[in-house]
């Protein structure tokens, strides 16, 4: 059983299992201090915030106001333009995020490549990298006259090439590629999940005369499912929180044109340029809600599409 | 880790020769396809690390001008009775030769062959401007020191460092006990309380950032380290799944046998659990201590007003924005901010390997 109510069954033990469990819970209540003095309160003290007019500041007389933070965002349209910006980034970061780690694991699990251990740790490698670090070196690269990218562009005859960070549609493509440093962990995951893929599969698969992609598709993707899953959620949950390269890319401006105004940095700027306590906490909540509601339906959708080695399905 | 590939299991009885040598040099195609294909990605990706790299060891006016060497250089000079000539590259009928411009003109000028300057000058016919100057290898330091100091490098190390080493002491005195705790005691509900740990991990932080900022400055707390340090010793989900995992490993028995002799639940901890899970501490530590190094948006919030207190990726930043315009001196300051985790992970690739692993795979 995985219930609350079954901690309270401690004080029913006797003897030498209330010893044990008491001294387990000893160790295990420095996380649950932690827990309730940096989360649950919290949590529960935006949710408060986000009802009523408190400000650092607070001018007026602290008071309950109802719904009308959350009424506010209806109206505002600039946290609107923040909800599309983190979709469409989202729409493009997510299944690359998924698909190039691993492809990459692929790639470095194929048994004819050679040195595969010295190819792990340096794709691995720049994952330690700060990643301030990596978005001025990838910038570097994107640069529109200096950078590599374009002057191979230019050099293969592209006439006009993109103008990357400065350009409010090729500034999404850019924001993967400033991240692309990160995959490193994603890689590895990845790698370790194809080699535990049983070599029976593969060698049954050739057998029927399954193809390439028919055994990408009927074989791979299946046993890796879980690997996809937890990488899904994760970049689910990283997504919606995505505005750390923002900020430091434009000071949190949203150049060019607000098209790198994401969600999570609108709500950095109520509360810490704007100083509106009460409108960011509302915020915040909608975020944990949007982000808790993805996680939900991914876990529930789970046992559709998630395929676990030795279980029944 | 290796894996068995198909082939060698079925095709198990001997070939004729030929075939045999046949399937040698397909094999050898294939790898040297797969090997080469990976390559190439993998200049790509580590390519911003090349260029960065070059800049950092240029001159302002080489990063500057275009259609200059990929690698730092200089234009070379030829100096002559006391005055300097530039170096060019002249087509001259048997090939490109670099001399020295003597005399400029608009239809012919006059070059001195460097080797031999005192010879009479050469008469090219040409515009000399088209012609391209000559370079030679030229790396300078010199955005190194001029960013040692404007960046304050020593403090900002120091306190990256200093922060760093804190609070990976907190991480590991706090994991290590609460990943104990869920491993090794039979405790009613333990599952449920797992269970929000993990959760924990899918948690926004901004639904706790705007309570726990105000509360910091109403403790007077921004400002100082605390707000970075304090959290770290109430232990967290990924080090504590990561340590729990590990410690599972480890045989009960000898848990049992150690409370046979009379040990206590520390006792436990230190003579049994600690000496096998050495390597799984030590991933935690460097995880927690290259986490430290690149982290951010913390030591922001809390430092903002505190130059003198902040680590580097922030000093980085705020460098970043002032100096944009001098990329020669960015990228040294890049590469000052990425060497140390660098060549930390380069000596401890394994154990960062194995915790990858571990916090991956097994959920």
């Amino acid at each position: 059983m995985n219930s609350f109510t079954e901690l309270f069954s401690i004080f029913r033990l006797r003897g030498n299992a209330r010893r044990e469990a008491l001294t387990g819970l000893a160790f295990i209540s420095i996380w649950i201090v932690g827990f309730v003095i940096f989360t649950v309160t919290p949590m529960i003290a935006t949710l408060g915030f986000s009802f009523s007019n408190i400000n650092l500041a607070q001018e007026q007389p602290l008071k309950f106001v109802g719904l009308q933070n959350y009424q506010a965002m209806v109206s505002d349209s600039q946290l609107q333009n923040a909800l599309g910006v983190t979709l469409k980034y989202a729409l493009l970061a997510l299944p690359i995020g998924l698909a190039l780690p691993l492809g990459v694991a692929m790639l470095l699990n194929n048994k004819y490549l050679r040195a595969k251990g010295f190819f792990r740790v340096m794709f691995y490698m720049p994952y330690v990298i700060p990643f301030v670090a990596g978005i001025f070196a990838w910038g570097s690269l994107l640069n529109p006259e200096q950078g590599w990218i374009n002057q191979g562009l230019e050099a293969l005859g592209v006439q006009n090439p993109p103008g990357w960070l400065n350009d409010p549609t090729w500034v999404y493509p850019s924001l993967v590629i400033l991240g692309l440093w990160g995959i490193g962990s994603a890689v590895i995951i990845n790698l370790a999940g194809l080699q535990g893929i049983p070599t029976e599969l593969y060698d049954a698969a050739k057998v029927d005369g399954a193809g390439w992609w028919a055994t990408l598709w009927n074989v791979t993707l299946p046993m890796m499912s879980p690997v996809i899953f937890y990488s899904l959620v994760l970049g689910i949950v990283g997504v919606f929180q995505y505005f750390l390269v923002p900020l430091v890319l434009t000071q949190g401006t949203g150049r060019p044109g607000g098209a790198t105004m994401f969600f999570n940095l609108y709500l950095y700027k109520t509360f810490f340029t704007f100083q509106n306590m009460s409108y960011g906490a509302a915020q915040a909540w909608v975020l944990f809600l949007v982000i808790l509601a993805f996680t939900v339906f991914l876990f529930w959708s789970s046992k559709y599409w998630v395929h676990y080695a030795g279980e029944n399905r | 880790m290796q894996v068995k590939t198909a082939n060698e299991t079925i095709t198990a009885q001997p070939l004729a020769v030929p075939a045999r040598w046949a399937r040698r040099l397909r094999d050898a195609s294939k790898s040297f396809t797969v090997t080469f294909i990976i390559v190439v990605l993998l200049a790509a990706f580590l390519s911003p690390l090349l260029r960065i790299t070059t800049n950092s060891f240029k001159t302002a006016d080489q990063v500057a001008e275009l259609g200059t060497p990929l690698y730092p250089a200089k234009p070379r000079t030829l100096t002559y009775n006391g005055v300097e000539y530039d170096i060019y590259k002249v087509p001259l009928a048997d090939g490109i030769h670099e001399l020295a411009l003597y005399k400029k003109g608009r239809a012919t000028s006059e070059f001195l062959d460097p080797a031999n300057p005192s010879a009479p000058p050469l008469v090219w016919e040409g515009a000399w401007r088209s012609l391209d100057r000559a370079w030679e290898f030229a790396p300078t330091l010199s955005n190194y020191q001029k960013v040692w100091e404007l960046l304050d490098y020593p403090r900002l190390m120091f306190n990256t460092i200093a922060l760093a080493i804190l609070s990976t002491i907190g991480v590991l005195f706090s994991n290590t006990l609460v990943a104990y705790g869920f491993a090794r005691f039979r405790i009613p509900g333990k599952q449920f309380l797992f269970t929000i740990v993990i959760a924990t991990i899918f948690l926004p932080e901004a639904v706790t950032l705007i309570p726990t900022y105000t509360f910091y400055v109403k403790l007077g707390w921004v400002g100082t380290w605390l707000p970075l340090l304090v959290p770290t010793f109430f232990a967290n989900a990924y080090d504590i799944f990561l340590l729990r995992q590990f410690f599972l490993t480890i045989p009960r028995e000898m848990d049992e046998a150690a409370m046979m002799d009379g040990a206590g639940p520390f006792q436990i901890l230190r003579s049994v659990i600690l000496p096998q899970a050495w390597p799984a501490i030590i991933a935690v530590g460097i995880f927690h201590f290259v986490y430290a190094w690149n982290d951010y948006f913390g030591p922001l919030i809390y430092l903002s007003t505190h130059p003198e207190l902040q680590p580097i990726a922030v000093g980085l930043a705020r460098f970043n924005s002032i100096y944009g315009n001098k990329p020669e001196l960015t990228q040294a300051g890049t590469i000052m901010t990425l060497i140390v985790p660098v060549i930390i992970f380069i000596f401890t690739q394994k154990f960062f390997m194995q915790g990858v692993v571990i916090t991956g795979v097994e959920k």
